[in-house]
């Protein structure tokens, strides 16, 4: 059973704010859903077995220059932004 | 069903704006009961249903698909039109460009009715987690459409669409095909430009077609694959084609396989049933059918939830209320209080994201920390290079490989919402297709009686890499010589 503390600190990592009262459900569900992966423990791996890009591409690369989308491509992107300001996103401070 | 309306079109029987106001019609008719669509855009259809008449007029030549109205997931972007994911955290947020599948499609002259709902983010099989409405299974109310593509799929089978798409990352598009009686293709990763899909696990999603007809999925399919370099993980496999061009109705000399690994004593007896009739049918018209085994099916499962909660993690961690979408800066209730920064995060996701969502983003969250990274995230990648190498073994002996798709029909609502593992069990026969990054298409092949009502059952054939060719050819004859007893139950 996932601990108090590894829930909090799991939801910090996350970024997403979990209130005391959210810890239990959290800590019940989670720990459900590991406990069916000690399934995997049974399985025997090879220490060289890897799988990156499951059909096998690799180093798919382009030219690296920027496109620029314009003022229309500006505008377009800028219309989702919760805050702005003068043509800048607007965010709370860090500190 | 696709060819009959393009014939009519093509001969002047019916204009593509008739047709799309009889489509738009049916919708409004149904969508009270059904509620598959969360935006409906009768103007944009219109416009390119009056494109394709125009096109008609002039005697130009149109493509089979042009005119015929379709259904998108609202996880595909289309320009200036509201994408939600089914997500209130992108209640506002209106895509600023085509994904490349719908370029694709706009340059056949398609005719999109609207987006689709599904289980936010795609997260589900039931389309119940939707952070807006409940999409209701056309053939029995009471019941689940499946999910996350449930929109996709009820649209098509209550006659709102001819064709739709939804995406797949554990079976979300064939599940939904299989509870409500019609087809569902899941193409080989990489197959399909997933440049424009609102991401959730990017080494399993793919997007894929839906439609009442092999013949018809084959034909949507077509023209929406192909290697596109805004996603470089699609490959230039070389054949991409119009693949209803192959379905010659022949598969005579076709090998089967069966893995035994799926056919345990707990699967119901009454879908072991119609699947063995399938087998049968498939024997019937020259396939033949043998038992090959898939040894590390039994870790499909828990690979494939360790695997995609991690890649969730990082993928939704774009949904912060910075650039895009909620973004919630002076909550009332919020959990630090201090007015920084990380309020901003912290209260946006709290509020925004649904609990089957936050579930999995902790989850992910943790397999992917430090301390636990080694026995969970990376002993799940080796394994899942295990399962890949089970099908290249067995692709060996067979063409394609067939079972059911669900353990189960679908499901009456709230039966597997308090448990969230019960959910994730009925993805026990989809999600290794993801895994493998094989190909997989479900078709009906029959129902079975629950409640005085016959639900359908999907067959699942899982193919080759890139060898779709041989899928749609073996479910498309399947299909074209099914008798009445391969569609109802015994």
């Amino acid at each position: 059973m996932l601990s108090k503390e590894e829930i909090q600190h799991i939801a910090l990592l996350a970024r997403i704010g979990v209130k005391e009262e959210e810890i239990a459900g959290y800590q019940k569900d989670l720990s459900a859903v590991l406990d069916f992966f000690r399934e995997l423990e049974t399985a025997v791996v090879d220490e060289t077995l890897s799988v990156g890009h499951i059909t096998g591409l690799t180093d798919v690369t382009r030219e690296d220059h920027a496109e620029d989308f314009g003022a229309s491509g500006r505008a377009m992107l800028l219309k989702n932004v919760p805050e702005q300001k003068d043509g800048f996103v607007k965010v709370k401070s860090v500190f | 069903m696709i060819r009959e309306l393009h014939e009519k079109l093509v001969a002047g029987e019916i204009t593509a704006v008739a047709l799309a106001e009889q489509y738009l019609q049916t919708m409004e008719e149904k969508e009270g009961e059904i509620a598959a669509y969360l935006t409906v855009l009768r103007t944009q259809a219109l416009e390119s249903a009056a494109f394709v008449d125009e096109q008609l007029k002039r005697g130009e030549p149109i493509d089979l698909l042009a005119g015929i109205p379709g259904a998108i997931k609202d996880n595909i972007c289309m320009a200036g039109v509201r994408a939600t994911a089914g997500s209130k955290i992108l209640d506002n947020y209106i895509a600023p460009h085509d994904a490349t599948v719908i370029k694709k499609l706009k340059t056949r002259g398609v005719v999109i009715l609207g987006k689709t709902n599904m289980d936010e983010f795609a997260m589900g099989s039931s389309t119940e987690s939707s952070a807006y409405q409940t999409t209701k299974n056309p053939v029995d109310t009471s019941r689940v459409p499946g999910g996350s593509s449930g929109g996709s799929a009820a649209a098509v089978a209550a006659g709102e669409a001819v064709w739709s798409l939804g995406s797949d990352t554990g079976g979300s598009i064939r599940q939904p095909a299989a509870f409500c009686g019609i087809v569902g293709l899941k193409p080989t990763y990489g197959r399909v430009s997933r440049s424009g899909l609102i991401a959730m696990a990017s080494s399993l999603d793919q997007i894929g077609p839906f439609a009442t007809s092999v013949e018809d999925v084959a034909i949507v399919f077509s023209r929406i694959a192909g290697a596109d370099p805004l996603d470089a993980t699609t490959a230039a496999s070389g054949n991409d084609k119009p693949f209803e061009d192959y379905l010659t109705g022949d598969i005579k000399g076709l090998r089967i396989g069966i893995p035994k690994e799926y056919f345990s004593d707990e699967l119901d007896p009454r879908v072991r049933e119609v699947t063995d009739k399938a087998l049968e049918h498939f024997k019937s018209l020259g396939a033949t059918v043998q038992e090959i085994s898939l040894p590390h099916s039994q870790y499909a499962l828990p690979v494939y939830y360790i695997l995609m909660p991690s890649e969730v993690s990082s993928n939704l961690a774009r949904f912060d209320g910075i650039k895009y979408g909620l973004s919630i800066n002076d909550q009332k209730d919020s959990v630090t209080g201090t007015n920084k920064l990380l309020e901003t995060y912290l209260d946006t996701r709290r509020y925004g994201l649904g609990a089957e969502v936050k579930r999995r983003i902790m989850l992910g969250t943790y397999t992917l920390s430090a301390g636990y990274y080694d026995a969970y995230y990376k002993k799940a990648q080796k394994v899942r290079a295990l399962i890949k190498q089970d099908f290249e073994a067995a692709f060996k002996e067979v063409d394609l490989i067939f079972s059911p798709t669900t353990p189960e029909a679908a499901f009456r609502f709230g039966e597997k919402t308090k448990d969230p593992l019960k959910m994730y069990l009925s993805d026990v026969y989809t999600v290794t297709a993801n895994l493998a990054g094989v190909p997989a298409i479900s078709f009906p092949i029959g129902t079975i009686e629950e409640s005085a009502t016959a639900l359908p059952i999907g067959g699942q054939l899982m193919g080759k890499w890139f060898d779709e060719e041989t899928l749609l050819r073996a479910a498309d004859a399947f299909e074209r010589h099914a008798t009445s007893q391969n569609k109802q139950s015994a």
